[in-house]
């Protein structure tokens, strides 16, 4: 259960109680200590915010990265832009790419697991990564049922389109949301949907009085007791960053703008002429957000971008966003 | 005095929040221009190769090397504790951009991964009375420090959580996920 603690949520069924292990693992440090809280489950995520998170599929792409300044990495096999082209059922990354990446840098490193497939969550657990992806980009395993994230020690992000969505997904023990997009699209409007949708629920949300909460949290299917502290708290309680479609520096800062609290970049880099440069420069935008002419400087001559696509063109079938339950 | 909070990356936000309860009015540094208008900075917690990076990058690097602990007090905070060291152990591969103003020796991702991160109370008396709340994500250690530079905390094993040498303050933890102002008033005081 999250709790709103006048400044700070807090997520007691999530608190594991202290391990002999646990303590044993660190030496003596005393009997009080706790690992895996939610406070530092969604403390990776805040030190994360301002940044970027790119999608990698080889330790070079991951170094490429790291140089460029971005804040962690998500491991892959495939990007989503290539999931999208070359269809069949995408599952989570071989464990040996993954252990390969994370040797090659020193920021945290992600990876996916399907939507649903708990056994793969534990694969990506048992390899010491630093948080999972619970993600419509691979082929869901469960049309029903989302992973019970309170289970596990790692910290997870999930995607969300409306706050109904992120706050059941919290509920299920994300620790870090994100907007859904349309990813591999190189396509923002998806992005923009969302995170749009999140900020007006959460403005309106905090106009209601409590009779009205009761009739809210039902109409978008999340935990009243919850829904009351957002509402009270006038925020999250987890960070909430952007993913999906998000190809130029000047969509990273769109983003930003718009409150969302860092970027997931996939296709974008790695799909683009020039990638090195264009990581640097989606880092540089990111952070200097609210600075058109720095975000001028550096989109200057960064090559081609990926080929994007027009999401009415996209079967229905096939759009990403509307996995997820 | 004006305090600033460097807003490069990582968690600036939480370190404002803390500083106007406390009644100040932090300034977010992203720019030389704006760091050139504070005397109190904070370097939050983030990820220790993009701050260092973009530092780098908008010439922020050299300006601070001048002033730190001289008419600039800073307090770096996990991240902020790795870019102050002279001496950072595990660097990314090819090394990474530094301020190394402060004379201690840190080791990055001390305790391994995001498995690792924990919690616990600290009993530091430098910053009043009664244990902190001590929040440590993929923390760094304090492995060394100089002649000239006070041990604040340490865990019960004896490892080094927070130092101060002369108006340079690191912590390896984060106060400023707590709800306690202890360490951000310490900081304002130097």
């Amino acid at each position: 259960m999250v709790e709103y603690l006048g400044n700070q949520f807090r997520c007691s069924r999530s608190r594991p109680q202290v391990s002999d292990a646990a303590v044993g693992a660190l030496g003596n440090r005393g009997e009080v200590m706790e690992k895996s809280t939610w406070t530092t489950r969604v403390g990776l995520a805040q030190m994360l915010k301002g940044g970027v998170i790119m999608d990698v599929v080889t330790p070079e792409q991951a170094r490429i990265a790291e140089e460029a300044g971005a804040v962690a990495v998500m491991a892959l096999e495939r990007v989503p832009a290539d999931i999208r082209a070359q269809g069949g059922v995408a599952r989570m990354s071989d464990p040996e790419l993954i252990l390969a990446i994370k040797a090659a840098v020193t920021i945290p490193v992600m990876a996916k697991a399907r939507i649903g497939h708990f056994v793969e969550a534990q694969v990506l657990e048992a390899l010491g990564i630093d948080y999972i992806d619970e993600s419509e980009v691979l082929t869901p395993a469960d049309e029903e049922h989302h992973i019970n994230k309170h289970k596990f020690k790692i910290p997870f992000v999930c995607g969300c389109k409306n706050i109904g969505e992120g706050l059941r997904r919290i509920t299920e023990g994300a620790a870090m949301l994100r907007t859904k997009g349309e990813a591999g699209t190189g396509n923002v409007v998806e992005a923009v949907r969302h995170a749009r949708a999140v900020n007006s629920e959460l403005r309106r949300l905090q106009s209601l009085d409590e009779d009205e909460l009761f009739v809210y949290a039902k109409n978008i299917q999340a935990s009243y007791e919850l829904v009351k502290q957002v509402a009270a708290a006038g925020r999250l309680p987890v960070v909430n960053f952007a993913a999906g479609g998000i190809a130029t520096p000047a969509d990273a800062a769109l983003m930003m703008q718009l409150g969302v609290d860092g970027v997931f970049v996939g296709s974008g880099i790695f799909k683009s002429g020039d990638p090195a440069k264009r990581a640097r420069a989606i880092v540089e935008a990111t952070t200097h957000f609210n600075d058109p002419e720095i975000i001028a400087r550096v989109s200057k001559s960064l090559g081609e971008p990926m080929v994007g696509i027009e999401i009415s063109k996209i079967p229905a079938e096939q759009l990403m966003a509307q996995r997820g339950w | 005095m004006t305090v600033g909070v460097l807003a490069l990356q990582g968690d600036f936000r939480e370190h404002s929040a803390i500083l106007r309860q406390l009644g100040a009015d932090p300034l977010e540094v992203r720019l030389p221009r704006q760091l050139a208008s504070v005397n109190h900075l904070i370097i939050p917690g983030g990820e220790s190769t993009t701050i260092g990076r973009l530092l780098a990058l908008y010439g922020m690097l050299e300006p601070l090397r001048a002033r730190a602990g001289r008419d600039l007090a800073v307090w770096g905070t996990c991240a902020g504790a790795i870019l102050l060291a002279r001496e950072i152990l595990d660097q990314k591969q090819g090394g990474q951009p530094t301020l190394s103003v402060m004379d201690i020796t840190v080791r990055r991702n001390a305790y391994g991964g995001q498995l690792n991160s924990f919690e616990l109370p600290i009993d530091a008396p430098a910053f009043g009375e009664g244990p902190l709340h001590g929040v440590f994500i993929r923390a760094p250690l304090i492995e060394a420090v100089g002649q000239g530079v006070e041990v604040l905390a340490r865990l019960p094993d004896g490892a080094i959580i927070a130092a101060r040498q002369g108006r340079l303050l690191a912590t390896t933890f984060h106060p400023e996920l707590t709800a306690d102002a202890r360490v951000h008033r310490y900081f304002l005081e130097l």
